[in-house]
């Protein structure tokens, strides 16, 4: 593992906190152990610390007083970004505009000392890394977006740095190089073995990128977790909602069913008997015929999405629900219908204020 | 009237100005500066005659100091100025754009006040070493003089390009390992260059045809402009000054383009 890429630190957070001069807390004080070959995603809205954190973790940002940040157990906490042996990738790729591709990507080896043979073969290894053949000698204003993010990729891995950093890499990108840049970046991820740090305010980058998702939400962390967990075990409605699409119903809990305006929905969790708020995956309701089934509703709409059919259904709850189906359902607007839910696919979600 | 038309009629005024006050008043110039006893010759003289020639040599040496001093200057003040908040910066960034509105003629007035027979300077280093320290009137003073109104108008333009400048680059490279002054090295001055160029190319320009400064300072020294002016005014040797004006224009002229070239060049390899 550590040929291509080094060996990749293991980052521990502790109490890294940040308060802006004018009082305006960024992120609350957070602990964190990112394990060493681990991608771990920092997912949140605009506005949510996950920035912060990561220039924290970079040596950008300073954390207040108590939090340290240390890789492999050494303390770099007053270390300077310059010194920390971290590779950085920008939303604004920030590429050299004075200098060629070939430059850029050995910028960091020559400001290093590393000789130019060593730097030639080091420039040429991450060019083919990268799929960048051909440009070495361009000037950055001669590349598509797509090619800049890759020489800004191919730069930062150059160094074999202790932990990657991508700050929002592909958010620039349009949709379709996206979801290839995604793709490729994440195999790379994979072979490289490296420790990398990715944030991202799309939940789908998130899912496929990440060992591991922390959300973040107003500064502070709202759950971390695999990417199954963060989906199917959501500790709140913050991450239910943000992660994916959900159904938020409530009601009244009694002997472990929540009953709702068109049937109940038996449970799995352990509830006492009280009103619970619970979440539901679109894609795990199931239509069936009224008669089969304890909770019903009528159709309101159909829309065939490609891949699936996409009702909402009305009547079933509190409020009109999103159900998944299959592409070969045969319902109309304005039909009764049954739907079934596993107790499983029921997530109880804990009361909040 | 046909659109084509209008525009011409429209155009009319401008043109009428132009060639009035400005085409004509060179084409004469031109032809004074040859209708001299020298005849075209008037207009190597600035190159031949070793006193033309030496002060030439003067105020393009002076304008390239005062121009190569100022740019270094604004560019540091420039770079804290628009990286830092502090109180009294607005005071201070319009303290330092001031001297735009003094004439050449106050900058004088200002050196001598400093570092004249009874300037300041002069008081200061007489009671302390008892030997007194004038300079205002040597090319120290006349440099100090330029640099004043010079640094204004530098400093305003750099302070523009580093608010534009992406941060990202300069924390790119620290990633990277580089050191700070590495990081000026490598992103910040090569992304500066540009309007190094076009600020440097006015500094520049404007030192070599400034007459107020020179003209209350100037005891010892000769520039351009003052040559141009004794020899218009006392001597009344026509040819000689319009074709020292002539000369004065080409070469600033001259220096303008080449920058103006280069600092395209630049701009468009910066993307």
């Amino acid at each position: 593992m550590s040929g291509i890429a080094g060996h990749g630190a293991a980052v521990h957070i502790e109490n890294c906190g940040k308060t802006f001069p004018d009082g305006t807390q960024a992120l609350a004080p957070a602990s964190l152990d990112i394990v060493s070959g681990e991608t771990l995603v920092l997912l949140g809205p605009s506005g949510c610390g996950k920035t912060t954190m990561l220039r924290i973790i970079a040596g950008l940002e300073k954390p207040d007083a108590g939090g340290r940040v240390l890789f492999d157990k050494t303390d770099m906490t007053a270390v300077p970004i310059e010194q920390r042996h971290v590779g950085m990738v920008f939303q604004s790729y920030a590429l050299f505009p004075n200098m060629t591709v070939a430059e850029n990507i050995g910028y960091g080896l020559k400001i290093r000392g590393v000789d130019k043979a060593a730097r030639a073969a080091r420039v040429a290894e991450m060019v083919a890394l990268t799929n960048i053949g051909g440009l070495e000698n361009r000037r950055i204003d001669q590349l598509s977006g797509g090619q800049r993010q890759r020489v800004a990729l191919a730069r930062a891995v150059a160094v074999r740095p202790r932990v990657l950093l991508l700050d929002e890499p592909l958010t620039a990108l349009d949709a379709s190089l996206r979801d290839r840049l995604r793709s490729e970046l994440n195999s790379l991820l994979r072979s490289l073995g490296i420790t990398a740090i990715y944030v991202t305010h799309d939940q789908a980058e998130a899912m496929e990128l990440g060992d591991r998702i922390v959300v973040m939400r107003k500064g502070a962390i709202a759950q971390i977790g695999t990417p199954r967990e963060i989906y199917f075990a959501p500790q709140n409605r913050f991450v239910a909602e943000f992660v994916g699409a959900a159904n938020i119903v409530e009601g009244p809990v009694s002997d472990g069913r929540l009953t709702l305006p068109g049937g109940w929905l038996a449970l799995d969790d352990a509830v006492d008997n009280a009103a619970a708020v619970a979440m539901i995956r679109p894609e795990t309701i199931g239509v069936v015929a009224e008669a089969d089934a304890f909770l019903r509703g009528t159709v309101e709409s159909v829309a065939f999405i490609g891949d699936r059919e996409r009702l909402v259904v009305t009547g079933a709850a509190n409020k009109p629900l999103t159900v998944d189906a299959p592409n070969t359902i045969n319902v109309r607007a304005g039909e009764r219908v049954g739907l079934s839910v596993t107790p499983q696919a029921v997530r109880v979600l804990p009361k909040e204020d | 009237m046909s659109h084509r038309n209008f525009i011409w009629i429209c155009l009319l005024p401008l043109v009428v100005v132009t060639a009035a006050f400005f085409l004509l008043p060179m084409a004469q110039l031109l032809a004074v500066g040859a209708g001299g006893s020298r005849g075209m010759s008037a207009y190597l003289a600035i190159i031949t005659e070793p006193r033309y020639r030496a002060t030439l040599i003067n105020t393009v040496v002076l304008a390239a100091a005062t121009t190569i001093a100022t740019l270094v200057i604004a560019t540091i003040a420039g770079l804290f100025l628009q990286r830092h908040r502090f109180p009294g910066r607005a005071v201070l960034i319009a303290m330092l754009t001031f001297p735009l509105a003094f004439p050449g003629v106050v900058v004088g007035f200002l050196i001598i006040l400093l570092a004249g027979r009874q300037g300041l300077i002069g008081a200061i280093t007489a009671a302390v070493t008892g030997e007194k320290v004038v300079f205002a009137y040597s090319i120290f003073g006349l440099f100090l003089g330029y640099l004043y109104f010079s640094i204004p108008r530098v400093i305003l333009t750099v302070m523009a390009a580093v608010q534009k400048l992406d941060i990202g680059l300069e924390e790119a490279a620290r990633s990277l390992g580089a050191s700070p002054w590495a990081v000026q090295r490598d992103v910040v001055l090569p992304a500066l260059g540009p309007a190094f160029v076009a600020s440097g190319a006015i500094a520049f320009a404007t030192a070599m045809g400034a007459f107020g400064t020179a003209f209350t300072l100037a005891t010892n020294i000769d520039v351009l402009p003052m040559l141009i002016y004794t020899e218009f005014t006392l001597a009344a040797n026509f040819a000689i000054s319009a074709a020292l004006s002539i000369g004065l224009g080409v070469i600033a002229w001259a220096i303008l383009a080449l920058a103006r070239s280069m600092s395209g060049g630049a701009v468009a390899a910066a993307g």
